[in-house]
């Protein structure tokens, strides 16, 4: 299946500064695979040393969050859009 | 709705609580509320008796300061510790060129107090701390988040769930913005999206700070609508709804949030039930971290000066990104800390080499890495081109 995962502008810097990346996968779990193994500067961003994603990364797939689907055994289909979302901070300093 | 007319004097004479009517200088500043059914005199008589909280007067709290003002919210309480400084001025449209050097919340009261003379403006110059927040937060029922960094947006987050008030929740970074609308009654919070903040040096790099200066505009104009929508109950509320734009695509985005049962601090058996200070560390907010390498070998721009003066043949190696370079530079071999590795080739390690950045915390990475890579005569400009700047060419532009 061919599948869309949104980056981040925050990771874009790591992914050859594209805003999206087509892969073929038929979970979330070989979508990320297929991504960090043609970028290997993403995987510690989205990783933690134990293989886990991130606590302050979320995927989604199309609108969902993939914790309250099957998380990384999400299945994905043709057309479906993976999200990277990040936690941001900026604004004003306090 | 029958109004009694009165002046604002007059009504504040009346005692402590909020006037239920609206003067007659108010009907008319207000009349294209007052004339749309969705707000008419029921919700501005709600939006003068609102209490609301902007905590950060920054590039959000710009826009919804000013909005909120305009649209005669009763009070506003603002929150900052810092001064106005020039490079402010490129988002933050609530300050002008007279008001750098002044404290952001003085600076900001004005503004709103001439564009609103009947509302109440409450002002903290204080940081945010696990210390005063619920203080400050008790007299408002909504808070809005304008902060740039993690450790206050947890704090903002937490406060808001330990009192029950919503958070109006807007974070951006370079061209991209979210929002959402935190801490509304059984909605999610923060935690429930991102249960904790991201570890010191996991953010991306501070190289890829800076902000677009109309995203802020558009991210704090987008709370304050949700702002206005929670205080007179009318519309679909961003909750349980992160709004994504991207300002380069111009596309918003919409996914699904939800309230998580195990969350540590909204959900059935929390952890966190009161409020933690999380140490500060750079965020996404284009700044850098103090050099937390400090034991790589350092030279001051002082002692550099004065080496290149004397002729030694010394290897300036510009660790910052091209954009930067061409803002000012050292007339030193560029190569972004992100392809050190991929490019150390091009560096000759029998040659003594100095690093620098802007700061002097990338060249620092850059300098243990080089030293694990087997360079002996390596240093790091201490304080980056801003100090040499500061100490020894002032006509070099600083960032």
């Amino acid at each position: 299946m061919s599948v869309k995962v949104m980056i981040p502008t925050p990771l874009r810097a790591y992914a050859g500064k594209k805003d999206s990346i087509e892969v073929k996968a038929g979970t979330v779990a070989e979508a990320l695979t297929a991504l960090t193994s043609q970028f290997g500067d993403l995987k510690k961003h989205l990783f933690s040393d134990d293989g886990r994603l991130r606590s302050f990364v979320n995927v989604y797939v199309n609108d969902e969050d993939i914790r309250y689907l099957q998380k990384d055994q999400t299945a994905v289909r043709e057309g479906d859009t993976i999200s990277i979302v990040p936690s941001i901070a900026g604004g004003a300093r306090v | 709705m029958a109004t009694k007319i009165g002046t604002p004097a007059e009504q504040l004479a009346q005692g402590a609580a909020a006037p239920v009517t609206l003067s007659k200088e108010e009907i008319l500043r207000y009349s294209r509320h007052l004339i749309m059914p969705e707000v008419g005199m029921e919700g501005q008589l709600k939006i003068r008796q609102a209490k609301v909280l902007c905590v950060g007067t920054g590039g959000l709290g710009a826009p919804l300061g000013l909005y909120l003002a305009a649209a005669g919210v009763g009070r506003i309480g603002l929150v900052d510790f810092d001064v106005v400084d020039s490079t402010n001025l490129q988002r933050q449209v609530l300050f002008g060129t007279a008001d750098v050097g002044k404290p952001k919340v003085l600076a900001a009261a004005n503004r709103l107090r001439d564009l609103n003379p009947d509302i109440r403006i409450d002002t903290f110059e204080t940081e945010l701390t696990s210390a005063n927040a619920l203080e400050i937060f008790k007299d408002y029922d909504i808070i809005v988040d304008g902060t740039d960094n993690f450790p206050t947006r947890y704090l903002v987050n937490d406060a808001c769930v330990l009192l029950g008030k919503p958070n109006v929740y807007g974070s951006i970074f370079r061209f991209e913005g979210q929002i959402t609308v935190f801490g509304y009654p059984g909605g999610p919070c923060y935690r429930c999206l991102y249960p904790e903040p991201p570890p010191p040096g996991l953010v991306p790099s501070c190289a890829e700070g800076g902000v677009l200066g109309v995203l802020p505009g558009i991210v704090g104009t987008i709370q304050a609508a949700e702002t206005l929508k929670l205080i007179i109950g009318k519309g679909d509320p961003l909750v349980g709804r992160l709004l994504l734009f991207d300002a380069l695509a111009m596309k918003f985005r919409e996914l699904k949030l939800r309230k998580d049962p195990g969350c540590p601090v909204c959900g059935e058996n929390p952890t966190v039930t009161k409020l933690i200070d999380y140490v500060q560390f750079c965020g996404i907010r284009g700044e850098e971290a103090p050099v937390i390498t400090t034991n790589v070998p350092e030279i001051t721009p002082k002692d550099l000066k004065a080496r290149l003066d004397r002729g030694d043949d010394l290897f300036i190696l510009d660790v910052r990104e091209p954009h930067e370079y061409q803002i000012c530079n050292l007339h030193g071999h560029l190569i972004p800390l992100g392809e050190l590795a991929s490019r150390a080739s091009e560096l000759d390690s029998s040659r003594e080499i100095v690093a620098h950045c802007r700061s002097g915390a990338r060249s620092a990475n850059a300098v243990q890495f080089l030293q694990k890579a087997g360079f002996k005569k390596i240093w790091n400009l201490k304080g980056g081109i801003l100090a040499w700047s500061d100490e020894v060419d002032p006509s070099v532009p600083k960032y």
